[in-house]
């Protein structure tokens, strides 16, 4: 199926770079910590609330907030839409500005569904907004859609037997193609073929959103793959692609593994376990990922901010600092925007190359 | 905690987008790239193919070529020994041919000069008896004149040429 040399390789590329981002953020959460610690008596004001300003930008939100204007932000106010006994739309800002619309309010720290639109109970209607995520997540497909179709008309156009791809098909085919070869390799020569546009879009689909997540002005910048919806249908479009066209012999493993009678129905509960949590950690492992990423180099560029109250040598020096730890992070996570849109990508090809194993 | 909770809403636009991305990238997107890809792949293996079968024809064809040759110049070296044979074997069948000409030519006159010397032998003798009939002749005149000496002398030459008879 797969090399063994290769997966050890990759599996070793994974541990390093995850050791490394996990050596990051632990120093910067010392430093902040202690910072924290101490203005709690007089400079409470002067501290920006570091913490809270890195989870409004990594979660979900109900504008799109650009830049602030001579003290005022700027945001793109998104639209609500509500199913709670009929639907209902309006504007964000109505109910932002408040803090409730009608029937509903935006749900107090502390509550069980903090930040977002609940009933007047607490809990919390069908709530289908066009978030910043949505609309990061409609930016990307449209993104999507158009780079592959445009790659797609230069081929039509142009005769691939007599010209090398020039242009976006010069760009997008080697991407393409080791998709479409890793799949063959994975999947196997019979049906690779019914496999490989899954497989490409959800690669492509990461690694956009990935690339995209790390630009911080307007048209990027949502935490997308950082959020646990995303990757979560992700992983489950996997999931029923494996699971809805496995083979005989793939379910006999499962349901019957060929193993002494009495061990039978022990092991048929580990390899059920194991296939429900293959999603899991398909799930688990972009999100977090992506999520670890951006709240680095958010960090990265607090530290500015935190030493602002130290004066401007500790400012100039800290910014210096973490300019360059900045911009090594952001390289960084190009890497593992690659690295964790490839591995997604192998993971459903071999779960899919499992799943359509002929049994010898 | 709001960070590990999938929101519904996320849910429901990702399901709804990401599967009308899927189909229309599955429909018009990648099998057009991927099918050109493999159509070019396959073709580029098949031109290499080609040039290999046809650098292995040029090849045995060199190899061929080179046989030919080497037998051509087998064949002439054949052609010039045989040639060469053929003349020292005619040269020889000349040399023999005349050798035996000369020979009958020189028996042939060897034996004129036999006849010839025969033949002047012959006459040679018959003038010679003729000459001593002759001479005899006279002797005999001159002598026979005594009858008693011409009857010994008559009994002595008959008795001599029946005994040298």
């Amino acid at each position: 199926m797969i090399g063994g040399r290769k997966m050890i390789l990759l599996l070793l590329l994974v541990f390093t770079v995850q050791a490394a981002s996990a050596m990051v953020p632990e120093s910067i959460f010392l430093r902040a910590g202690a910072i924290d610690a101490e203005p709690a008596t007089e400079e409470q004001e002067s501290v920006p609330d570091i913490g809270n300003i890195i989870f409004e930008h990594v979660l979900d939100s109900y504008e799109w907030h650009l830049t602030e204007w001579k003290g005022k932000p700027v945001a793109i106010h998104l639209p609500v839409i509500l199913i709670d006994r009929g639907i209902h739309a309006f504007n964000s800002r109505e109910i932002l500005e408040t803090g409730s619309y009608g029937r509903w309010h935006i749900a107090p720290e502390g509550a069980p569904h903090e930040g977002k639109i609940v009933r007047e109970d607490g809990s919390k209607p069908f709530d289908i907004s066009i978030t910043k995520n949505v609309l990061q997540l409609m930016i990307n497909a449209l993104l999507l859609v158009l780079i592959v179709l445009l790659t797609a008309r230069w081929y039509k156009r142009h005769d691939a037997l007599k010209e090398h791809p020039t242009g976006i098909a010069a760009l997008m085919e080697p991407l393409i193609m080791m998709i479409h070869d890793m799949a063959r390799e994975n999947i196997g020569e019979d049906d690779y073929r019914r496999y490989s546009p899954y497989l490409l879009t959800a690669f492509l689909f990461i690694l956009l959103s990935n690339v995209i997540g790390i630009i911080p002005f307007f048209p990027g910048g949502a935490n997308l793959t950082g959020n646990i919806a995303c990757t979560l249908v992700l992983a489950l479009f996997t999931f029923f692609t494996v699971n809805l066209t496995g083979t005989k012999h793939y379910y006999k493993e499962i349901f019957s593994p060929d193993v002494p009678g009495v061990l039978k129905p022990l092991m048929a509960v580990i390899e059920t376990f194991s296939a429900l949590v293959k999603p899991i950690s398909l799930t688990i492992r972009l999100f977090a990922n992506m999520l670890a990423g951006h709240i680095q180099i958010l960090c990265m560029v607090s530290i500015i901010f935190i030493m602002a109250k130290y004066g401007p040598a500790m400012t100039g020096g800290a910014t210096v600092i973490t300019l360059l730890f900045g911009i090594f992070l952001d390289v960084l996570e190009i890497l593992i925007s690659f690295i964790q849109a490839y591995i997604f990508t192998m993971l459903s090809s071999i779960y899919i190359g499992m799943a359509r194993a002929k049994g010898e | 905690m709001n960070l590990i909770t999938p929101d519904t809403g996320l849910l429901f636009w990702m399901v709804l987008i990401f599967g009308i991305v899927f189909f229309i990238l599955a429909k018009w997107g990648f099998p057009a790239i991927t099918g050109m890809v493999d159509k070019r792949n396959e073709h580029i293996s098949e031109s290499l193919r080609l040039a290999d079968e046809a650098q292995a024809r040029m090849s045995r064809l060199a190899e061929e070529q080179e046989k030919l040759i080497a037998e051509t110049r087998q064949e002439q070296g054949r052609i010039l020994k045989e040639a060469a044979q053929a003349r020292a074997e005619i040269l020889a069948q000349a040399k023999e041919d005349a050798k035996a000409q000369t020979a009958e030519m020189v028996s042939k006159a060897r034996e004129q000069i036999e006849n010839e010397r025969e033949t002047a032998l012959r006459d040679i003798r018959r003038q010679v008896a003729l000459l001593s009939v002759d001479v005899a002749e006279k002797v005999l005149r001159s002598k026979l004149d005594s009858s008693v000496e011409q009857q010994k002398l008559i009994d002595r030459y008959v008795d001599e040429s029946r005994s040298s008879s």
